[in-house]
């Protein structure tokens, strides 16, 4: 086989994929085949590389040379400078924004350097649409060493040593699960994968699957012959056009390689793969629900005794674990248990995949070791607050999950200190707010989320959740009393104990932990009927500065309005009733004379 | 295509495919020899391809797990082509006027061994990382 000298590597996950990174990979092909090169340099689309902010990124191997911002016309500079004559194009490099030097080795960037790589381990190596590239870094060999040297029990006794948590957010040992399903018998048995990914803002499982499918195949395999079920079943968003192809293709390569199907290694062990679409209802996560819908039935959640476990799909017994939890799987059978479990903190083993989002400067996917602080994400990996503004707090696990300040910067991270503190691991979105967030406009935002996507089977997610909202709406809105902050709080605690289903018990966290950790902030907006960070536009107000004016009309004459009055080169006024606080005049005063207050 | 039936199987198939992705895992490998190869117009008249083509092959053969990397101009043009080659943990040499008996040499003695041979370029200047 002819050897490539060298591989340019161009992530095609969601995010460059719509940057172009698919005509990047076409222009660098065409390039070397003009200067006669296709036999020596490899083009290869990838999965994610995480570093989605600086998108799309060319990676060129073996030198590590890391592109930032391609566009498909810097192809032919690519393959002229670097691959001909091996100069870099300077150009492309990234910047470091602390010291303003390009670093051209993907080993020296901050943003890479604090990171741990296990359920990523091949997204941004590997070609995802090449079942043989996932074998020869190790693939389907974990599978082998199960069916070849493990008994299921053994199988199921390693998971629970690794101290694996479910990474979907709750952090259900999934050992003990694998346990429970594996206890309860029946002629037929599901696996099931949680491709429901639904928090705002999150993208790590669609970055698995887009990047390393088979890792999750594989994983699902090897679950089946623990517990003993022969079937698969990944229920997936539909919003996910690109993981589910590459999930299809994975799939039809893993037959054709007769590592799903029949007498699989030989071993007598049948085991195969179907999809479910979802249609995106954030609900659909939770895994009754999630059965319910398989079973095509309402998306409704279930009271649970009777376990998943014990009575799932059909009736039956069925496992369900999220991506990001399957793709620890194979390398914690190849590893070893022991290995996995020195990675991370006394109760949380390994580590975790977050979606880095928000102000913050490097927008991406990052995987850290359980135990990593805030301080060490935002600004060490994330390169810090955008504009240089300061820290404000962090919203992790979604709308389920609460608010954390910078008195949190130095809790290290795992499942129990996040609920400590109020908050919840989640899925693993992590939005990140500076000073010109209002805390109880992002508390409203995550209420609109939950009441939208309610189920509406049980009242106090149904009813409580709009109450909830309402309030919140009055208090933004400057109508608030201190009453309704009481009624807020207390509100918030009888959904979280009556709710019948996660979504519902955990929906008032947004809440209660900006109340916590924001108290001030909701004074403010109800008794001095101000919101410092200037989001809530019902309580700004704006004004013309009567001695920075020099009436030169251009607010007026932009005024859509027409709110403002004055004379020619006399100061004007804003009327407070009729301006609808569009900006308009801000950005049109030359003279920085109209402010907010 | 042939099914997969064992692990004996599988482990063909990632030896086959091994030296496909080989060039990648280098790259994210620590404490490997690495030898730049200068590739601009004049050592690509010299015949620095086919040395750089000669050395990997010729590495491979021998079961020695050495990264290749092509660079620009290191500016010996009077002396092309030229390598130079980095031992884990030791300064830089370059060697000039590299042919194919030079290239085995260079192999056999100073990346298998750490021997010194005929041909070193010294160093002449001072980078600005210093």
């Amino acid at each position: 086989m002819a050897k490539f000298k060298m591989h340019l590597l161009i992530c095609g996950g969601t995010g460059c994929n719509a940057s172009q990174s698919q005509e990047i990979a076409q222009n660098l092909k065409n390039g070397l085949k003009d200067k006669g090169l296709e036999n020596e340099v490899q083009v290869i689309l990838t999965g994610c590389f995480g570093f989605c902010e600086k998108g799309p990124i060319v990676k060129v191997m073996p030198d590590n040379t890391f592109y930032t911002e391609v566009k498909p016309e810097d192809a032919r500079e690519i393959i002229e400078e670097h691959v001909v004559k091996g100069r870099k194009v300077t150009r492309l490099l990234y910047v470091d924004p602390e010291n303003k030097q390009q670093v051209a080795d993907s080993k020296h960037m901050g943003f890479y350097k604090k990171q741990l790589r296990i359920a990523l381990r091949n997204c941004g190596f590997i070609d995802p649409e090449n079942i043989e590239e996932y074998i020869s870094e190790d693939g389907y060999s974990a599978l082998a060493k199960c069916l070849g040297e493990m008994k299921p029990e053994e199988v199921v006794k390693e998971i629970k040593l690794s101290g694996l948590r479910g990474r979907g957010g709750g952090g259900f040992p999934t050992g003990l699960k694998w346990e429970i399903a594996a206890g309860n018998h029946a002629d037929q048995k599901y696996v099931v994968c949680n491709a429901d990914e639904g928090d705002p803002g999150a993208f790590m499982d669609r970055s698995i699957l887009e990047g390393d499918p088979h890792s999750v195949i594989e994983a699902m395999a090897i679950n089946g012959y623990a517990i003993g079920a022969t079937k698969g079943l990944v229920y997936i968003r539909a919003e996910y056009p690109l993981a589910i192809k590459r999930l299809l293709t994975a799939l039809e390569q893993a037959r054709t390689f007769g590592l799903l199907g029949k007498d699989i290694f030989g071993s007598g062990f049948d085991f195969d793969i179907e999809l479910r679409y979802g249609a995106g209802a954030f609900v659909c996560g939770e895994e009754t629900a999630l059965i319910h819908s398989m079973e095509g039935m309402r998306g409704e959640p279930t009271f649970k005794p009777p376990f998943p476990a014990q009575e799932g799909y059909n009736k039956k017994p069925t496992n369900v674990n999220n991506v990001e939890t399957y793709a620890n799987i194979p390398i914690i059978i190849n590893k070893g248990a022991e290995w996995f479990n020195k990675i991370g903190t006394e109760k949380s083993k390994g580590t975790k995949v977050f979606a880095l989002a928000g102000q913050i400067n490097n927008v991406g996917l990052i995987e850290v070791p359980m135990g990593i602080t805030l301080r060490e994400i935002i600004y060490e990996i994330g390169g810090g607050i955008k504009d240089g503004r300061q820290f404000k707090a962090v919203q992790t696990g979604g709308p389920s999950g609460g608010c954390l300040t910078s008195a949190h910067l130095d809790t290290p991270i795992d499942y129990d200190n996040l609920i400590a503190v109020g908050s919840m691991m989640g899925s693993g979105g992590m939005v990140v707010m500076d000073e010109t967030s209002c805390m109880v406009a992002i508390a409203k935002f995550y209420l609109e989320f939950t009441v939208e996507e309610s189920c509406g089977k049980c009242s106090p997610c149904r009813i409580g959740n709009k109450r909830l909202y309402e309030i919140l709406e009055k208090i933004t809105k400057g109508n608030g009393t201190m009453e309704d902050l009481d009624n807020l709080a207390n509100l918030s605690r009888v959904i979280k104990d009556t709710a019948l289903c996660g979504l519902g018990q955990t929906s008032p966290n947004p809440v209660l932990s900006t109340i916590e950790n924001f108290y001030d902030e909701y004074v403010e907006h109800i008794k001095d009927k101000k919101c410092r960070a200037g989001v809530c536009k019902s309580l700004m107000q704006y004004v013309v500065d009567p001695v920075a004016c020099v009436g030169c009309t251009a607010c007026a004459r932009n005024c859509p309005v027409n709110a403002i009055q004055g004379e020619k080169k006399m100061p004007h006024v804003i009327s407070t009733e009729l301006c609808i606080k569009c900006g308009a005049c801000i950005e049109k005063c030359k003279f920085g004379a109209i402010s907010i207050q | 295509m042939t099914q997969i039936k064992s692990l004996a199987d599988l482990k063909a198939i990632k030896q086959s495919i091994q030296a496909k992705i080989e060039t990648r895992e280098k790259g994210n490998a620590e404490g490997l020899v690495h030898v730049r190869v200068a590739m601009a117009t004049c050592g690509i008249a010299a015949g620095a391809k086919t040395i750089m083509d000669y050395m990997m092959a010729e590495t491979d053969k021998r079961g020695m797990n050495v990264v290749f990397t092509q660079t620009g101009c290191m500016g010996y043009c009077h002396a092309e082509p030229t390598i130079e080659v980095t031992l884990p943990g030791k300064e830089p040499i370059v060697f000039g006027y590299v042919d194919t008996k030079k290239a085995d040499e260079i192999i056999e003695k100073y990346i298998k061994d750490g021997e010194l041979v005929d041909g070193i370029i010294p160093v002449n200047y001072e980078t600005i990382n210093k």
